[in-house]
């Protein structure tokens, strides 16, 4: 009877031990914004109770969204790294988060771009753009055979006069940068970021250095009087 | 600088999509995890957010980092719920 009673209590005990458990997962995994914000902004236990929650939502996030770029394996053994990274910045940021999501949402945000930036950059580091261009110009690629005479407005007759029609705008109508972007990225795929961070600049300065120059092939084929499906048509 | 055709049709192609006002990559950086939740929540994002859209259409790097946060998203979610029914 003694030993059933202790049974009991021990019982009981590990019932409380584990319904504060419970209570505790709980409330982490229905942290609202504000309590995320409040939690990771405290200090000692309760912000490190916070951060560890959120560097396991990271990692767990991250395996999946990774695995295939790099693999079941490549995803479990680089995402700890990745989310460490993340953690710090997203301390870092808290001012900048504006609540339009939830908080979890903007941090794995945040740990995704950090893993896929780096993940560009491990693979191009060694890769200079100065010299893939230096390449192309040693080497050259196909051209087409060009005629004397200029193709006549809205006149595309063949892939010769297309090709000479867009090679025309390329060398005479863009800048050298925006033909470096280009070729970069389309000839040696060379992601956006890299090709900003070889030119000094940054990904978004990029973008609306090569949304310049969309416009202007799209302005100069249109001055020309020609349809760009039809220049599509033939190329 | 000598083109090939398979670049001719890419610049004509990208040239072809331009639209006066597109969002820059941190614009849709900005927006992109509202873009994803409402994606989640099977609402349509890209009526609600339609230059996020297109900036993730013509952006391959934004492209790809917001399918993989998609799947980080729905990986988390679904454990969360898990957890959730098992307490």
């Amino acid at each position: 009877m003694i030993l059933a009673g202790q049974q009991r209590m021990a019982i009981r005990a590990l019932r409380q031990m584990l319904s504060q458990e419970v209570r505790s997962v709980r409330r982490l995994t229905d942290r609202t914004n504000d309590e995320w914000l409040q939690a990771l902004r405290s200090s000692g236990a309760e912000q490190s109770r916070a951060i560890e929650e959120l560097r396991s939502i990271l990692v767990r996030g991250l395996r999946y969204g990774l695995e295939s770029t790099l693999g079941r394996r490549g995803a479990i053994d680089q995402v700890e790294d990745f989310a460490q990274d993340a953690v710090l910045r997203i301390l870092d940021n808290l001012d900048s988060f504006r609540g339009e999501s939830k908080f979890t949402t903007w941090a794995q945000k945040i740990a995704m771009r950090i893993a896929f930036s780096e993940l560009r950059r491990k693979r191009w580091e060694n890769v200079s753009l100065d010299q893939l261009l230096a390449t192309d110009r040693e080497h050259g690629t196909r051209r087409p055979e060009m005629r004397d005479d200029a193709p006549d407005p809205g006149e595309v007759t063949s892939a010769v006069t297309a090709m000479e029609v867009v090679t025309s705008i390329i060398e005479n109508d863009l800048t050298d940068l925006q033909r470096r972007a280009l070729t970069a990225l389309i000839i040696h795929g060379m992601p956006m970021e890299e090709v900003a961070r070889s030119m000094e600049t940054n990904r978004n300065a990029l973008y609306k250095l090569l949304h310049d120059a969309r416009k202007r092939v799209e302005l100069e084929v249109r001055k020309r009087g020609i349809d760009i499906d039809d220049l599509l048509s033939h190329v | 600088m000598k083109y090939d055709a398979s670049f001719i049709r890419m610049i004509l192609m990208m040239a072809r999509s331009v639209r006066e006002h597109e969002l820059g990559c941190d614009e849709c950086w900005r927006e992109v995890d509202r873009f994803a939740e409402l994606t989640l929540a099977g609402r349509d994002a890209a009526e609600a957010l339609p230059l996020v859209e297109a900036h993730l259409k013509g952006c391959p790097e934004c492209g790809a980092e917001f399918e993989a946060l998609l799947l980080s998203l729905r990986e988390t979610t679904r454990t969360s719920a898990i957890r959730a029914n098992i307490l």
